[in-house]
């Protein structure tokens, strides 16, 4: 491999059929660029703004109800207005991207570890391992996530006090819409287990006497990378849906880290009364995060499935 | 037949007991009942007196016999927050929740059914790419920000539709309905849609891609090749075939319209069992909680007993296979 | 005259990387209660062809050149409903598998009386009776009562006879068979072979019986057509091919077929493997495999052209002169 030149190895990749799929999508290459806006502007809040919207100490309730920039009594300042408590919005959407980003990718993460291995050892191993861990999926599966997690995080609210719970609360939404949604990805990995199980090349690897677990590491976990990486992006976009509405609900991130959710719930209380752009900026971000992420997925699902090639 | 029946009854009845279990420990273990129920006042000897007689100190399989005995009733205990037994609450707000989610599985399951046909048998026309492209709008769409958004267009701009709450409502007998006034069916629309649409969507692209797979197989080649009509493909041999996701698939989504219900009722304040369950939630009401988890379960086991029925009536390869079929 | 005509037959695949040639200028013909074996290795556009002539094609692949005759009408590019009403109708298809090829969910008879109700203008009665001699004649017991049967209650050797029966059900001229007998136990295959032959002479159908497996061609057809690499390399009487094969590539062919009491130490084989379709060279798409080759080989590819003094043609350099390829 280090004799191959790297302009060949970059022409290689160039060649490549997803990545010609993706040269020739216009819609995939719009919305990972605006996905990696989201990323790079929400993790390098601090450096772009200098408000700090959720340390009380910095607000001035003077600030407050100043509408976007274009309208009259705007101020270029704060070019997307400010809520009741004087809280700069494009900082707390900043910051509130933060947040959905962080639990949205977590969760996803933990999701495969706990899938991906299980699904393995059911599709491999077959018998009553098999049964029962997917008929606990199954089960499972017919839950919608945001129940299980709701109930999940609402057992964390009754067994953590008040104070702790703030500090728990991002973890414990992680982890609670990481189990939420572990099921299918044990379902990719069992039947590409399956699949690969009965291929003549295994039945050669354990004649060797190679130990179950490499069989599994190097055979079976890059046959399924296709299919799992099309579930995890538009995981990604559940997954920030999910903690979003939590959010709103009010069960969801603790008022010291909000995320866009909360700002959405927020700003509910003033649609009445005309401050529309606090509810409408954060929805707004909300909307074109999650649809730029599933747009991804969608162009990801089309490129790999061999049918349509 | 029968035996199959009989069977999976056995097996939902088995998963009603592991709930009811979890939703036991979650009401004894979790948190001290007492202290959630009695005033700071109360010394410590009464407590203990109470926690005698509410039979708190008993073995755990009798204090979970009590607990299923109660349950089979629907008793679960009081609420800690609302200081009212829990099945009256609950009994006095199902009919709201029921009439809301009946009426969006409606709409989402004919629209998204019909949605998903359309787009799977003519995929290039501009009508199913104008669909598609909706749908995935619709799916990106979190459930309450649809809501927010028709209430912010059609209660505060148009003020045309009510932005909370559930109108007039007649009362037959204990079921308090929406469906009986016109101001009633004025407050169901603008929740039952929001409800709808993100369900709508998802059934619409299933169903398009069963029906495109469907399209793929062997069987619909060979029936081309024998020179069958066009109709006669798509609505006899293929319909047919994708009749079997759509039972699941709608049987699902109708149980996850009961989970999405709590989101709607919150943007909505409906009046439903759903933020019942979410204030529950928000103020750790445990005995709410519990009932709650109860109730969805017993629901969503019902729905897949009868989802699993309905394939048997449908798909005759499994009819033979229990009776021994021929390989 | 010949009940199907294929001349030049050409089907592209227009990719990304350029097109495709999977059917490059192939012509056959077959006559009535004739059988014609098309044989060649995965890949080498047996089936394609098959599905040129009933026009279906999946896309992106489209026939590019060529003309296909049916009973002396030109049908290559007949508009859709036109070409549905000939299907199943004057050309029977046969496909690989018999249990995907049935709709689980329909009775075996009411897939029969559909396809005999489209194309047939008999009441719902006759269809029906005539369902029942169709199975009759396949050789299915009691088939009065097997016609409220659902496919997954047959086993395989009698759902590809019912396969058979729909191909049969209006009384085409054709028979287009694509490895009727692959997925059947070989013990099976033998009966379904010699119902197709049957068939065939009794009803004077001419049939094209395409498949990678010589032992079939050997039994059931009269002529075969050797294919490779998307084009014809010999085609001639069924006997004397095997016994004298002229093309250097069925000479390998017909070499690689183990003979029962040979001693031999390694099974023979042609060494390499067929050329895909994007990496064809300039000439002879067997060059680079063969014994005989020489310089014009490389350079020019051999048309389909009569062996002198035999009722044989061969696409090879080693029976003709230089003629430029059309």
């Amino acid at each position: 491999m280090t004799s191959i030149s790297f302009g060949k190895k970059w022409a290689s990749l160039l060649d490549h059929d997803v990545t010609y799929s993706f040269l020739h999508s216009p819609t995939a290459i719009i919305a990972a660029f605006v996905t990696l806006c989201f990323f790079i502007l929400s993790f390098g809040a601090p450096i772009i703004t200098s408000y700090t919207p959720f340390d009380p100490e910095s607000l001035d309730l003077m600030d407050g109800f100043i509408p976007p920039a274009w309208s009259p009594n705007g101020e270029v300042a704060h070019f997307l207005g400010t809520d009741g408590q004087g809280r700069d919005i494009l900082a707390a959407i900043l910051y509130g991207t933060q947040v959905s980003l962080t639990v949205g990718l977590l969760s996803v993460v933990l999701s495969i570890s706990i899938g991906i291995p299980l699904g393995i050892i059911a599709g491999y191993f077959g018998g009553i391992v098999d049964t029962a861990i997917m008929r606990i999926a199954d089960v499972q599966l017919t839950i919608p996530p945001i129940l299980i997690a709701l109930m999940i995080d609402g057992v964390a609210r009754t067994v953590f006090t008040h104070s702790l719970h703030e500090v728990v609360a991002i973890p414990v939404l992680i982890v609670s819409i990481g189990i939420a949604s572990w099921p299918q990805y044990a379902r990719i990995s069992r039947s590409g287990a399956m699949v690969e199980r009965k291929k003549d090349y295994i039945a050669a690897a354990r004649l060797i006497q190679t130990p179950t677990h490499l069989i599994l590491i190097r055979h079976i976990v890059p046959n399924v990378f296709g299919p799992t990486l099309i579930v995890a992006t538009i995981g990604v976009a559940v997954a920030i849906i999910i903690e979003a509405t939590l959010s709103f609900l009010g069960v969801g991130v603790p008022p010291t880290a909000p995320s866009l959710g909360t700002l959405i719930r927020i700003g509910n209380d003033f649609i009445f009364s005309g401050e529309w752009w606090i509810t409408f900026f954060p929805a707004f971000a909300l909307v074109l995060l999650v649809l730029s992420v599933n747009l991804i997925g969608d162009w990801l699902r089309d490129t790999f499935n061999p049918k349509l090639r | 037949m029968i035996s199959f029946t009989i069977k999976r009854l056995f097996q939902s009845v088995l998963v009603m007991l592991f709930v009811a279990l979890l939703s036991f420990f979650l009401f004894n273990f979790v948190g001290d009942p007492i202290s959630n129920m009695v005033g700071q006042e109360t010394s410590h000897a009464e407590m203990d007196d109470l926690r005698e007689r509410l039979g708190l100190n008993d073995p755990f399989i009798v204090k979970f016999g009590r607990f299923l005995a109660d349950a089979v009733q629907g008793k679960f205990g009081i609420s800690y927050r609302l200081q009212r037994p829990v099945d009256e609450l609950i009994a006095e707000r199902m009919p709201a929740t029921l009439e809301l989610v009946f009426l969006s599985a409606v709409i989402a399951t004919t629209l998204g059914v019909l949605g998903g046909l359309v787009t799977g048998l003519k995929p290039e026309s501009w009508f199913s790419k104008f669909i598609l492209t909706g749908s995935l709008l619709g799916v990106s769409l979190p459930t309450f920000v649809i809501g927010i958004l028709l209430i912010y267009i059609f209660a505060v701009s148009l003020n045309w539709l009510p932005s909370f709450g559930r109108g007039e409502v007649v009362d037959l007998g204990g079921w308090r309905t929406g469906f009986a006034t016109l101001s009633g069916w004025k407050a169901l629309i603008l929740p039952a849609i929001t409800l709808a649409l993100y369900q709508m969507t998802l059934i619409l692209r299933i169903i398009r891609s069963e029906m495109l797979e469907v399209l793929r197989t062997d069987f619909i080649k060979f029936a081309r090749a024998r020179g069958l009509k066009k109709r006669d493909i798509n609505f006899g041999h293929a319909l047919k075939n994708t009749l079997i996701p759509v039972i699941t698939v709608t049987g699902l989504q109708v149980g996850s319209l009961i989970a999405f219900s709590i989101i709607t009722e919150t943007v909505f304040q409906w009046p439903g069992m759903g933020s019942l369950f979410i204030q529950g939630v928000q103020f750790a009401d445990v005995p709410v909680m519990s009932a709650y988890l109860v109730l969805v379960a017993l629901f969503f086991v019902a729905i897949n007993l009868i989802v699993d029925l309905l394939y048997f009536v449908v798909d005759p390869r499994l009819r033979s296979d229990l009776k021994g079929g021929h390989q | 005259m010949a009940v199907l005509e294929v001349i030049n037959l050409k089907v592209e695949f227009p990719t990304r990387r350029g097109v495709l040639t999977a059917v490059d200028e192939v012509s056959l013909s077959i006559d009535a209660g004739e059988i014609l074996g098309v044989v060649g290795e995965s890949g080498a556009g047996k089936s394609l062809t098959g599905a040129a002539v009933v026009g279906l094609l999946e896309p992106p692949g489209e026939v590019a050149g060529g003309q296909v005759f049916l009973q002396g009408r030109d049908i290559t590019h007949l508009p859709e409903n036109e070409m549905r009403q000939i299907r199943g109708d004057q050309i029977g298809v046969i496909f690989q598998d018999p249990l995907t090829s049935l709709n689980p969910l329909y009775t075996i008879g009411r897939q029969l009386t559909e396809t005999i109700l489209t194309h047939m203008k008999l009441s719902p009665a006759q269809a029906k009776d005539k369902a029942i001699s169709l199975l009759h004649e396949v050789g299915i017991p009691a088939p009065e009562m097997r016609l409220n049967a659902f496919p997954h209650e047959f086993s395989g050797g009698m759902r590809q006879r019912v396969v058979i029966a729909l191909a049969l059900c209006c009384d085409p001229s054709v028979i287009i068979a694509d490895e009727p007998t692959t997925a059947l136990d070989v013990s099976v295959q033998a009966q379904i072979i010699a119902l197709l032959k049957k068939l065939a002479k009794e009803k004077g159908v001419a049939m094209m019986l395409v498949t990678h497996d010589m032992g079939v061609i050997a039994e059931a057809a009269d002529r075969v057509a050797v294919m490779y690499s998307g084009r014809l390399a010999e085609v001639g009487d069924v006997r004397k091919v095997i016994d004298e094969p002229k093309h250097p590539y069925t000479v390998g062919l017909m070499g690689s077929i183990p003979q029962i009491g040979q001693n031999l130490k390694k099974l023979p084989n042609i060494p390499g493997s067929m050329p895909r379709l994007n990496t064809r060279p300039l000439g002879c798409a067997f060059e680079s495999r063969c014994t005989k080759s020489s310089e014009i080989c490389k350079t020019k590819i051999p048309a389909l052209s009569s062996v002198p003094e035999e009722n044989r043609q061969a696409a090879c350099w080693l029976f003709q002169e230089e003629n430029e390829y059309a």
